[in-house]
């Protein structure tokens, strides 16, 4: 290859990172179902119109007022129920969830339902139960909240919308501006279990399988986490919509870094592995709901690590990698084969490749 | 995985990446083309650019059934599935091709009832289950992936199910490739022949390559252990002045290809005069329209389709990508105009395309590779 086709290569390169590292417009003309997919679509709805018209600047699910973490959720799962969960519990899960990963210890909750016309009260009162277990658990009250009935269509049976508030747990401030080289990477446990296990109790494919979707509180986690690092820890997400990858991808642009994963080093199940080599799916885009990604200061990587452990559901937490300086903003994989590649955002809906 | 793992082994790949690098010959440059898009996706899924030597350039070829989709025909798809009643499916990268105005995923946001299937046979399902709605199958694929249609559509056909009906996009490989070998520009000095395809179609089709062209051709699996192992044994071929066609995939491919998959192809298809290719423009004989005894489950005779050529975009280059004329990154479109977010070629919007996996993951081989 000449020099100067080289140079073209890098300039055309050039273009790209410059293209990423802005701030994305949002210019579609309708919305689709990428926009909620946790991916790039996602992403520009975010940064392109909410964060500008609000005035935010680092953008995470929960917001910090005082000491005080409060978060909003939407939850529209379908099937509402599904192998080791439902939409209540998700409800629950997701927002104590969103706190915890402020390193907020959750306190209370609020409950909106918007109800299909139609729907049955079995249905009903199923998942409120199940709300009000699953916040048992957690230990968090529900307080109040608002109940809404739309036209049969209008809704596909319940829709959950929850607000959360935690108190900050003083030990350590969690934000992607705090992530530095060297920081390892850890996950609480092996990934993907939540969307694939929706994905086939959907139906659509004909694939049976025993796999449960992972949804729990993660505080206990955390708890965990911060006793064991201290303000060692430096940041925390859950890696819900989009994995694993969208997490990173995402906080790598936060903090202006790029992290260095070990696909080998990854945790996952061998029947995840399976579905998603069927469905030609990257386990590391598919949701979770019990998972978090945790960036802790090397030298208590170790310690951090064994605490996460002795937690329930995260018995297979493990270091997937570290962050480096450079390329700022990417996400690379050493491949369980030894070689390299990017991990991008995802664009678009997940959807699978047919040959 | 059983039967999947063994073919990711990274201790072994290091070591017939060993094999490649010895078999080498000083001061040669070998170019080598992997013709199907599944081949592409692979190689960038694992890294194997950056396993290989310089003196070996994979350029990837026209074998990704979605990114040789004109324009025209994705308009047809999406005049149909915004039809009252029509409910229309299709494999999941199909949807966000982008036809003259707009993609199928852009109808399905405005209101057309889209549905992405797994196998035509889901499509079948939903037809079974919405006896009041037309169910439309948009098909894509090489011979991979016609004898499911074909079976399908025995089946429709079997159960008398009146409200289904496949809009036909298959196309063959062979007369591409020979297409490409026709071309004057083309530098190439083997191929890593499409395995999926020759699971269906058997070796027997591609000798024309070393019998017309003098060019070898290994037929390859998909894991990268399959990738690198072909790779050594085109590298065999051309150091000793062999040229022929080799399978790599026996575990999968028998020689003669699937004999039951070709007879209910050749009872439900017949090949087209001509279809136009993305890119490449119109080639004879290479793709498949249902046979006359089909015509009632043909949506093309059944509703009326706009039936517009669109010519392709003229600023894409997605035609000399396709022929490994160009590679991704001198398209003077690429990663400005035309992004993963924003395609204007196809290459660029199915990941197996070479424009988008080059988009990816192309950026850190080439960083590596500069060092």
């Amino acid at each position: 290859m000449t020099t100067r086709s080289v140079d073209r290569e890098t300039r055309v390169l050039e273009i790209i990172e410059t293209a990423r590292a802005k701030r994305p417009r949002f210019r579609d003309e309708r919305i689709t179902l990428a926009h909620g997919a946790g991916g790039k679509a996602t992403q520009t709805l975010i940064e392109g119109l909410l964060a500008p018209a609000f005035g935010i600047g680092e953008l995470a699910d929960a917001g910090v007022v005082e000491n005080i973490a409060i978060t909003a959720d939407g939850f529209v799962v379908k099937p509402l129920r599904f192998p080791g969960g439902s939409i209540g519990e998700l409800a629950v899960n997701g927002t104590v969830n969103d706190l915890a990963m402020a390193g907020a210890r959750p306190l209370a909750l609020t409950l909106t339902m918007i109800l299909e016309e139609g729907l049955d009260a079995d249905t009903l009162r199923r998942e409120v139960e199940a709300v009000a277990r699953a916040a048992r658990k957690a230990g968090v009250t529900v307080v109040g909240g608002d109940t809404k009935v739309v036209e049969r269509g209008a809704a596909d049976q319940m829709y959950l919308s929850t607000m959360g508030i935690g108190f900050v747990d003083p030990r350590a401030e969690l934000a992607p501006h705090r992530i530095v080289p060297g920081d390892r990477v850890i996950v609480s446990g092996p990934i993907g279990e939540h969307g694939t296990a929706i994905m086939l109790a959907r139906g659509e494919f004909d694939l049976d399988a025993e796999l449960q979707s992972d949804t729990r509180s993660l505080w206990p986690a955390v708890e965990a986490l911060l006793q064991a690092a201290g303000a060692d820890l430096h940041c925390l997400r859950d890696a819900t919509r989009g994995g694993v990858a969208s997490a990173l991808n995402e906080l790598m642009r936060a903090a202006g870094a790029a992290a260095l994963v070990r696909e080998a080093d990854v945790p996952t199940t061998p029947i995840v592995r399976a579905a998603s080599e069927l469905l030609g799916i990257d386990p590391m885009y598919v949701a979770n709901e019990g998972k978090l990604v945790a960036f802790v200061a090397p030298q208590i990587a170790g310690a951090a690590l064994e605490a996460l452990r002795a937690i329930e559901g995260c018995e297979r937490a493990a270091v997937i990698g570290e962050v480096a300086a450079e390329p700022p903003g990417m996400v690379l994989v050493e491949t369980s084969f030894g070689g390299r590649r990017v991990m991008d955002q995802l664009v678009g809906a997940p959807l699978p490749r047919i040959c | 995985m059983r039967f999947v793992d063994e073919f990711r082994d990274a201790e072994l790949g290091r070591v017939l990446a060993g094999e490649i690098l010895a078999a080498l010959q000083p001061g040669r440059h070998y170019k080598v083309m992997e013709v199907c898009g599944g081949h592409t996706h692979s190689i960038y899924k694992y890294g194997i650019d950056g396993l290989l030597p310089e003196s070996v350039e994979l350029v990837h070829g026209p074998g990704c059934p979605v990114c040789v989709i004109p324009m025209g025909r994705v308009d047809d798809g999406i005049a149909i599935a915004r039809k009252e009643g029509v409910i229309f499916t299709c494999f999941g990268d199909m949807l966000r091709v982008p036809g003259s105005e707009h993609t199928l995923l852009d109808a399905k946001a405005q209101g057309a009832d889209v549905r992405m299937v797994y196998s035509p046979l889901d499509a079948l399902r939903i037809a079974r289950s919405n006896p009041d709605r037309e169910v439309v199958f948009f098909a894509i694929g090489f011979e991979t992936t016609a004898p499911s249609t074909a079976l399908t559509l025995q089946r429709a056909r079997a159960e008398s199910l009146r409200n289904f009906s496949v809009v036909c996009n298959h196309v063959t490989i062979v007369p591409p490739l020979r297409a490409l070998l026709e071309s004057p520009d083309l530098r190439l000095d083997g191929f890593i022949g499409p395995g999926h395809v020759c699971t269906v179609v058997g070796a027997r089709p591609f000798h024309f390559i070393p019998a017309d062209y003098r060019r070898p051709v290994v037929i390859s699996g998909f894991e990268p252990l399959d990738l690198l192992q072909s790779v050594l044994m085109i590298l065999r071929q051309l150091n000793e002045g062999r040229c022929e066609v080799e399978n790599q995939y026996t575990r999968v491919v028998p020689y003669e290809g699937n004999l039951r998959a070709l007879e209910v192809m050749a009872e439900v298809f017949e090949l087209r005069p001509h279809f136009e290719w993305r890119g490449l423009g119109f080639i004879s004989g290479s793709a498949l329209r249902l046979s006359d005894a089909y015509a009632d489950l043909d949506a093309e005779r059944r509703f009326e389709v706009p039936g517009v050529r669109v010519a392709d975009p003229k600023a894409c280059q997605c035609g000399e990508v396709l022929k490994g004329v160009i590679k991704p990154w001198q398209c003077k479109v690429f990663g400005t105009a035309c992004t993963p977010e924003h395609a204007i070629g196809t290459c660029m919007v199915s990941p197996e395309g070479a424009c988008a996996a080059y988009y990816n993951f192309g950026r850190f081989a080439r960083e590596k590779e500069a060092v």
